[in-house]
């Protein structure tokens, strides 16, 4: 009898477990994904949008607090604060991006290639990987951009890109090996498929969820790496407007306009905090294991 | 494996100079320099000869601390550094004390009942604020501190040095400090909480625990040296971040460190103080990166034996 009742514990105990095992992804998270989706609406449309010019000083609305005209207030030019901060997230999403489609282009093939060939190839390729790794790559990302001038929005995007090649290498080899010995691997080599099936058809799709949020999580880097730059005077230069350059022109008027730091600033802040929110929900919904990034 | 590093670093920062567009000396300085200076500085430099005898020229005076002359303040590039170089030391130790030393009795409090309500709230609240970067910290810092509590930060003439007057140097580093810890806190937090309930529920702790060893015991003396091993790889890997997160902090606080002191040549293009800066502090990181890995070695034995 008493194994009897065991055994309806132990399927209570399933029935509680499996939905866990695939639980939802929940609402905060499709609420994250709408915000990304609102702010990449607003970046790509925002010169159809109904939004005043952000390079349009009126000189009789200076530092103005939020109002009905000016959603955000505007800055000391007398600059419309919220078409700054809409304009500014073309800046910050290009650059996150534009390089990571730069790192993920090149890393993530070079990584898959070298975990399912292995052999010699796997080996140069990963020490020279692991050599660029010790370097500092925000160092190294400074240092470029402080010499290779003019500056543009393209050199930006290109130096982070490369920059992040060898970390891109490094995850996406790391969740390639996960998979390739893998009996459904084996089978489908025993099966005859092709180098090229397997890699596109087989480890692909296994690979996709791990280097998805692993592609957010740097897009949401990324975007911060921008800011700081944009901090060193090592970004887009102003007046065109990005996220980081706007916090940076705020400080000098803080004590008159604390509005001028406090929307960039949450403009950022939520983007990072949803990007990473969602790269993190995947990841757990797919149960990957922990990947030291 | 460290000198290959070390020697593709050297050549890396040697090399920058050559990315500047057009003639170097024009650019060095600037387009009303008269020939004559143009190529007298193009002799200082050496750019006449091949590129692989420049490098060995200039390493070679690197190898004797060397760095050069600024061509902007006349001064010596090295002299500079090693200037600013104590406060970046000074800045960095202060926050990963305060980091590790709040960082390490919270997780182990989140560890020890995950997901209570304690739990969350850390969780939640770390999360949140792993998507602030550091400069929005120090501005909003600035702005809650200085602007609505009326307490003045200190500015560029009133950073005193460490053995000058060390109350006073302790207040100009305090929100430097805050502000770079925060960001260590926030994943240090995280990376030894998961890891801690990991190693909490591996069977040398159920067998300290049927022993009847006290919690508290086993925390610090049982699960707290494997855990530790990822906290100090993720420390040594934050130094990068935390440098450059340091950099702006001092930019935006008008400290004299390494990180304003670059900014501003890269302003005044003092190309061979930046060339300086980036090649000492990239040294400098992967050096700590090996400190660690050796450090690490030390408390877990069984790594190295792998």
């Amino acid at each position: 009898m008493s194994n009897f009742s065991q055994m309806i514990a132990e399927e209570e105990i399933a029935l509680v477990e499996k939905p866990e095992k695939s639980e939802p992804l929940g609402l905060l998270f499709w609420l994250c994904v709408g915000w990304i989706g609102l702010n990449i609406i607003g970046a790509i449309f925002a010169n159809v949008l109904p939004l005043q010019n952000p390079q349009f000083q009126d000189y009789n609305a200076l530092n103005v607090g939020p109002s009905l005209h000016h959603l955000f207030g505007t800055d000391d030019l007398g600059r419309d604060l919220f078409a700054r901060v809409v304009y500014g997230s073309r800046i910050s999403l290009s650059v996150g991006a534009g390089s990571m489609l730069i790192g993920f282009g090149i890393g993530s093939p070079l990584g898959m290639l070298a975990a399912y060939r292995r052999g010699r190839f796997d080996t140069i390729l990963t020490n020279l990987m692991y050599v660029f790794l010790a370097f500092p790559a925000i160092i190294a990302t400074i240092a470029i951009l402080s010499f290779w001038t003019p500056r543009s929005l393209i050199k930006i995007i290109v130096v982070i890109g490369v920059a992040s090649i060898p970390l891109v290498y490094r995850v996406i080899r790391t969740a390639t090996l996960n998979v390739a010995t893998k009996d459904y691997i084996i089978a489908a080599k025993v099966q005859g498929a092709t180098d090229r099936r397997i890699l596109l058809r087989e480890l692909l799709p296994n690979i996709a969820p791990i280097g998805i949020s692993f592609l957010l999580i740097g897009v949401a880097t990324v975007i911060a790496l921008e800011g700081a730059l944009a901090f060193l005077g090592l970004s887009v230069l102003p007046p065109t407007p990005s996220w980081g350059n706007m916090i940076n022109e705020s400080r000098t008027i803080l004590q008159q306009n604390p509005w001028l730091a406090v929307f960039p600033s949450l403009a950022m802040c939520l983007f990072l905090l949803c990007l990473n929110f969602i790269g993190d929900r995947l990841r757990h919904h797919f149960d990957v294991t922990e990947v030291k990034l | 494996m460290l000198l290959g590093i070390v020697f593709i670093i050297s050549v890396g920062s040697f090399y920058l100079i050559h990315l500047l567009p057009g003639n170097i000396t024009t650019v060095i300085e600037g387009p009303g320099a008269s020939p004559s200076n143009q190529a007298k500085l193009y002799k200082l430099l050496g750019l006449n000869k091949p590129l692989f005898q420049q490098y060995f020229i200039w390493i070679s005076n690197v190898l004797r601390g060397n760095l050069g002359t600024s061509f902007i303040s006349q001064t010596s590039v090295a002299s500079t550094i090693r200037a600013a170089l104590p406060i970046d030391l000074e800045m960095m130790f202060l926050s990963q004390v305060v980091a590790f030393a709040t960082a390490i009795p919270l997780a182990m409090r989140s560890a020890r009942k995950p997901d209570g309500w304690l739990d969350r709230i850390f969780s939640a609240g770390s999360f949140t604020l792993l998507s602030v970067p550091s400069f929005i910290v120090i501005v909003l810092l600035v702005l809650f501190v200085s602007v609505k509590l009326g307490v003045p930060h200190t500015g560029p003439s009133s950073y005193v040095p460490f053995n000058q007057d060390w109350i006073v140097n302790l207040e100009s580093m305090g929100l430097p400090t805050i502000a770079l810890a925060i960001g260590s806190f926030v994943v240090y937090f995280r990376v030894l909480r998961s890891d801690l309930i990991a190693t909490l529920q591996e069977e040398f702790i159920t067998m300290a625990r049927s022993k009847g060893i006290s919690q508290r015991r086993i925390m610090w003396r049982h699960a707290f040296r494997p855990s530790s091993v990822a906290l100090l790889g993720t420390a040594g890997v934050n130094i990068g971040g935390l440098l450059a997160g340091g950099f702006i902090v001092q930019y935006l606080l008008n400290i004299p460190g390494l990180g304003y002191t670059l900014i501003q040549a890269i302003n005044e293009s003092d190309y061979l103080l930046v060339q300086g800066i980036v090649l000492v502090v990239s040294v400098g990181v992967v050096l700590i990166n090996f400190i660690f890995d050796f450090v690490i070695n030390i408390v877990d034995p069984r790594i190295s034996r792998e």
